[in-house]
């Protein structure tokens, strides 16, 4: 789950002031038709209603109470919480006398001191609402980031400590003001928001944070395309640095992804205020997008011009209904069966639709429109399908489907229901957010034959593990089948199986659900699956238990003939554009801070989870927060103060393999090869299925006749960090002194990353090409490996003393290795590099003696010598002979 | 034990002891009398403009010995916490027999006849104190929901009335001795939270702290109130007043309320509580489910750890209350769990801004 998709989404609409149609529709008493615009936004995504009456043409009050008391008699637009929003007090109280749910107030401030706001929050705290609070004070509304954060702390003490009201019920909206308005002291409002909802997150436990966003843009008035694509990029920002819900129009945000690149990068640059001539750059290009994008551009209709398949993709990812029954009939025309469409093509967009929605880069609501166009297509086809099987419709078996409590997530849940269906299954679908008791009684009562339960946030893991044990409760014996993002076999093994006795199956996705279901119906062989399958999770769960297990081993020889098969004939070997050593110095901090990989830094500090959802960690994220904002802090200062001073080695010589060891030839003028020893797996590989790996294996050998090269590396942070961190800790602040050595790995490890993105495109140069984001670098989306010794591939530390004669380490950068073969100072990385395009990380392993025994000889150690540096690989007792 | 202070701070420790017992129903009891108009109008009332036989509240006026009799049942039964007589005991509700103006009174007689009910037991049994419990019903008029079909907008009834006619009802009961208030049978939220609303300002205003017990109604096998909020969004509207207890009763049988108070269980901070009644209506109209057969759906509930506090609502007796007192007296009440704080709305649906 990504922080994206946990933004919830205020309908805008129903709000006078904001829409001209509303508002018309009010004045003239025409109060079903504004019923139907709050309709509209509930099943459009909104998850809360703002509803708003201020407008001089009106009783405010009065129509607040008339509009919210009609509301109270629609179950499908008052099944949502209503934000009521008025400037007028007396317009709030009345509206909160007519809700019987607790919705939110919008707003109050300390605008006009201290007495009246503790007055108002006494009573909203009463009446059981939740208030949105305006970062505004005496002295007037704030701009800058302190200003932001002082009303908002203010506010927040005065509330919690005064008041006593409940600090998770307090919502900030720290005012979000227009950017390149073309007044220089603006330029910083979007980055100063941001920033304030970084500070808000850090120090005022459980608070929210809200904002009208399309305040941003307010200076693009009339293109429509510019503002739609600052509000995607602003929300982008925004949402990662803590803001929870906003009022935005959902339906008319362009999905991030989808902005041109051009603009994109533009837009970027003026929300986070990246360059003077901002502002000037967007301006540039501005009239070029205007009536290209958003919901308006019927014009633009290039898209129409690309393959069905691809149209298909289009629409399913912008959510565009228009088009999609006659691009589904040219598809159904183009494939052999009808369900093929569905199989394919629609299936493939909303893989596409999934991917980004994981990647927090659509919106819920933009996701709740492709279905709808998935569900339109489907619905097109259907006809076809049932025609396909000649009107005989016997159902395959009966199938409950639910998204479990809690949840609204439901896209996986439909797709797999449709698959299903496709498939002549008869899908019973309870839809999103059921309760355990009506899965159990409509399983019952309709006697399914299975039931399915969906879940995408973590929390649903939990629930339906009781969902399982509230089935073994009651007495059921159908199987349970457990799917969506956040699930997983391992989980669903530990965790759901053991609470119930009959069977429950993982299903990894909806292309595997028919499989599944099939054989769970299939009298001949639901025996033998359910039984294999309970074995496995019971195995697994065995497994889980107790990680470690002796395993068969090979005999080294064996192993050795198991090694990774490559084609050497097949491959040509790239030449580097500069071989030999190449030596920097002093290289740039804030290119490398650019590239920092946040996930261990927290794993430094003991917090667990990936970055940036630790920020948000319900557990940790409080902590987190404060610590990387910390982090954030001190690295301003190291880049700006140039305190330390990152230095790097490479080198790139000719080498061959020779068995499992790595032959190579330092320098041209230099005869006496150096020689690299590996170790390589010995685990039992059933029928040799995979290999028994050595990094030896990817380096050509002598025998193919070709000469091939290998990479070798050591960068640091600089001898710095530990001085400023030995200062600091003099001056007992032992907390920046950790912090200033954990930035000093983050810049190592960074620069590590950037060294070897620099071989693979300019030194050795085989993928001069490349181009990858931090993200993908990262995911380590390139060719070739550098792996490092002491770790899992090559975990003997002593073949670095080998890599720091090849690049001459201690004099070119200053790093030596201790007798341990610790290298000191300790923010450096060190390792080699391979090139080839199979090269891969793996772990050794345990190793049996006779690898040993091979590898001291070679290395010129005795046995004794050899197991004490190998000593947690082996898979022996060295001790008993 | 004589001051409230007192008597709450030892509720408050029984709680964490035992699953607190509540009464039975006060109107299936009456009903056993078999009372005529003469009987409740009593002396006092007997010219009065209208009938008012049905008004059972009224009985606290005219017949207390009938009442003072029911509680004392109860308390033999072992109920901790006695419900006063005061289900309809507001203006709005008292204006079916004109009776307004008894609001005040009924409320203030009622608490106090229960209190004496109380005494008198703990003066026969030196340190069994009981307790008295205010009831706030619902009134006969609903805040968030149209009597008229064809005009959705209309109410007959607005917060700003309720909330008065809550106050006083409130200062009746705590002026007459009552230990705690139980604002319950909720079937529209919103009259709840006028009542909340009323019960604070009031507290505030004697400067005193008394736990507040809140019980809704689910209505049908819907599983929502009367007015469509699921439980859970129920308890998001109401969790701000800081109840003692979050519970359900009326409508329902212990076995059809079982989902609501699971649910309950999950995810109220406060205290669970639960009187059901005696079942469903048979095709008579009666509650016939047996005492026994009561014990042993809600001893389960017990066992479980799913509630706090036990009673019974239409169709109960003494001896259903005996029933489940004996069945629960072992067990261990339902430990608070820890809830990290979040944004919990609701419409008619809750909405947790986690």
């Amino acid at each position: 789950m990504t922080d994206i998709s946990r933004f919830i989404n205020i309908g805008e609409r129903t709000n006078v002031a904001g829409s001209l149609k509303f508002k018309k529709l009010i004045v003239d008493e025409d109060y079903d038709a504004a019923l139907e615009i709050a309709r509209q936004q509930v099943e459009n995504g909104a998850q809360i209603i703002d509803i708003n009456m201020d407008d001089a043409m009106l009783d405010a009050e009065t129509a607040m109470v008339k509009f919210i008391n009609l509301i109270a008699a629609e179950p499908d637009i008052a099944r949502v919480p209503i934000m009521v929003d008025s400037s007028k007090w007396n317009v709030i109280e009345s509206g909160l006398k007519c809700l019987q749910g607790k919705g939110i107030v919008n707003s109050i401030s300390l605008k006009e001191g201290e007495e009246p706001f503790i007055a108002q929050a006494k009573k909203l705290r009463r009446y059981g609402a939740a208030v949105v609070v305006m970062a505004f004070d005496e002295k007037g509304q704030a701009d800058t980031v302190d200003r932001k954060f002082e009303i908002c702390k203010r506010s927040y003490d005065v509330l919690v400590q005064k008041v006593g009201f409940p600090p998770e019920d307090i919502i900030f909206d720290p005012n979000i003001f227009a950017v390149a308005t073309g007044i220089e002291e603006h330029d910083n409002y979007a980055v100063d928001f941001i920033e304030a909802c970084k500070l808000i997150k850090a120090h005022l436990p459980y608070a929210k944070i809200s904002g009208g966003v399309s305040n941003v843009s307010f200076s693009f008035r009339g293109n429509n395309p510019v503002r739609e694509a600052m509000h995607s990029v602003f929300l982008y920002y925004a949402v990662k640095a803590g803001l929870d819900m906003g009022i935005v129009n959902a339906g008319q945000l362009v999905v991030y992804e989808e902005i041109p690149a051009e603009l994109r990068e533009r837009v970027e640059d003026v929300i986070l205020n990246r360059r003077p001539d901002a502002t000037d750059r967007l301006l540039e290009v501005a009239e070029k997008y205007k009536g290209t994008g958003g919901p308006e551009k019927k014009a633009d209709l290039e898209w129409r011009k690309k393959p069905v398949n691809e149209r298909l993709a289009h629409a399913l990812v912008n959510g565009i209904a228009e088009f999609v029954e006659e691009d589904t009939e040219e598809a159904r025309q183009q494939a052999d069966k009808p369900l093929h469409v569905i199989e394919g093509p629609l299936m493939d967009g909303m893989n596409i639709v999934g991917d980004l929605f994981g990647a927090g880069k659509m919106f819920l609501p933009q996701v709740v429109k492709s279905a709808r166009v998935m569900k339109k297509a489907v619905a097109y086809l259907i006809p076809f399908i049932e025609d396909e099987k000649d009107g005989v419709r016997e159902s395959n078996g009966k199938i409950l489907l639910a998204t479990v409590k809690g949840d609204v997530h439901d896209i996986g849940k439909n797709i797999v229901g449709v698959v299903l269906q496709c498939n002549n299954f008869e899908v019973l679908d309870l839809g999103v957010m059921v309760p355990t008791q009506k899965i159990i009684e409509t399983a019952k009562a309709e006697k399914v034959d299975m039931i399915g339960l969906s879940g995408l946030i973590t929390p649903s893991l939990e629930e339906m593990t009781y969902v399982a044990a509230e089935m073994e409760r009651e007495g059921l014996d159908i199987p349970l089948l457990i799917g969506g993002a956040t699930t997983s076999k391992v989980h669903t093994a530990v965790k759901i199986a053991p609470n119930y006795n009959k069977s429950v199956v993982y299903v990894i996705d909806a292309s595997r659900a028919v499989g599944v279901a099939s054989q769970l119906v299939s009298e001949t062989h639901r025996e033998r699956f359910t039984t294999e399958i309970r074995n496995e999770y019971l195995a697994m769960a065995e497994k889980h238990a107790a990680q470690q297990l002796q395993k068969k081993r090979f005999a080294i020889a064996d192993a050795r003939a198991n090694k990774v098969q490559l084609d050497w004939d097949a491959y040509d070997v790239p030449a580097p554009a500069k071989p030999g050593i190449t030596v920097f110095e002093d290289f740039d901090l804030e290119e490398l801070v650019a590239r920092f990989d946040w996930k261990p830094f927290f794993e430094t500090w003991e917090l667990h989870g990936r970055f940036p959802d630790i920020l948000k960690d319900e557990v940790v994220g409080e902590t987190a927060r404060g610590l990387y904002d910390d982090a954030q802090a001190m690295l301003k200062r190291i880049v700006a103060e140039k305190w330390f001073k990152p230095k790097a080695v490479v080198g790139i010589w000719p080498a061959n393999s020779v068995g499992d060891d790595i032959e190579v030839t330092p320098a041209p003028d230099q005869n006496e090869p150096v020689m690299l020893r590996t170790l390589r797996q010995q685990m039992f590989r059933e029928n040799n299925k995979r290999p028994n790996r050595a990094l030896a294996d990817y380096i050509a050998p002598k025998d193919s006749g070709k000469t091939d090269y290998i990479g070798g590396f050591v960068v640091t942070a600089g001898p710095e960090v530990e001085q400023i961190a030995s200062k600091l800790e003099a001056e007992h602040d032992d907390y920046n002194s950790i912090l200033v050595k954990a930035l000093g790995d983050r810049f190592a490890e960074a620069f590590a990353e950037r060294m070897h993105e620099k071989v693979r495109k300019e030194l050795w140069a085989y993928a001069a090409d490349e181009n990858l984001g931090n993200d993908e670098l990262i995911a380590e989306g390139y060719r070739g490996i550098r792996p490092a010794p002491g770790y899992p591939a090559c975990p003997e530390h002593t073949e670095k003393r080998t890599l720091w004669s090849l690049l001459n380490a201690v004099e070119n950068v200053g790093v030596s290795l201790t007798e341990s073969c610790a290298m000191t100072p300790a923010s450096s990385v060190s390792g080699f590099y391979f090139a080839h395009p199979e090269a891969k990380y793996f772990g050794l392993g345990k190793i049996e003696r006779d690898q040993v025994e091979s590898y001291a000889e070679r290395k010129g150690m005795t046995l004794a010598e050899a197991e004490r540096w190998l000593a947690s690989n082996l898979n022996y007792d060295p001790r008993q002979a | 034990m004589n001051d409230r202070k007192e008597r709450v701070a030892l509720l408050r420790k029984r709680a964490e002891e035992k699953i607190l017992i509540l009464d039975g129903a006060m109107g299936t009891m009456i009903q056993k009398h078999k009372l005529t108009e003469e009987d409740y109008r009593g002396e006092r009332f007997a010219d009065w403009k209208q009938d008012v036989k049905g008004n059972n509240d009224l009985l606290s006026l005219t017949r207390p010995d009938i009442i003072k009799d029911i509680h004392l049942q109860y308390i033999a039964a072992g109920a901790d916490l006695q419900g006063t007589n005061t289900f309809s005991a507001t203006t709005i509700a008292q204006a079916d027999y004109g009776m307004e103006e008894l609001a005040y009174e009924i409320n203030f007689e009622s608490a106090k006849i229960a209190r004496q009910a109380c005494d008198e037991w703990e003066a026969a049994h030196p340190g069994d104190v009981r307790f008295v419990n205010g009831a706030i019903g619902p009134t006969n008029r609903t805040a968030s929901i149209s009597p008229d079909v064809n005009n959705p907008g209309y109410r007959a009834i607005t917060f700003d009335q309720l909330k008065d006619a809550y106050k006083e009802a409130a200062n009746g009961l705590l002026d007459g001795g009552a230990d705690t208030l139980l604002v319950e049978t909720i079937f529209d939220t919103l009259n709840a939270k006028a009542a909340l609303f009323a019960i604070d300002e009031v507290l505030e205003e004697r400067g005193e702290d008394v736990p507040v017990l809140i019980s809704g109604t689910i209505t049908d096998a819907s599983g929502r109130t009367l007015s469509g909020q699921t439980t859970e969004a129920f308890y998001n509207s109401v969790r701000h007043a800081k109840p003692f207890s979050i519970g359900l009763n009326c409508a329902l049988g212990a076995a059809q309320l079982r989902p609501y108070v699971q649910e309950l269980s999950r995810i109220a901070e406060c205290r669970v509580s639960v009187y059901p009644n005696a079942g469903l209506p048979n095709e008579f109209g009666e509650y016939d489910q047996s005492d026994a057969e009561m014990a042993a759906l809600v001893k389960e509930w017990a066992e479980t750890g799913m509630v706090n506090l036990l009673g019974g609502c239409c169709g109960t007796t003494p001896p259903h209350i005996k029933a489940i007192a004996d069945a629960v007296a072992n067990a261990n009440p339902r430990s608070l769990p820890k809830i990290e704080p979040r944004m919990r709305l609701s419409g008619l649906e809750p909405f947790d801004a986690a």
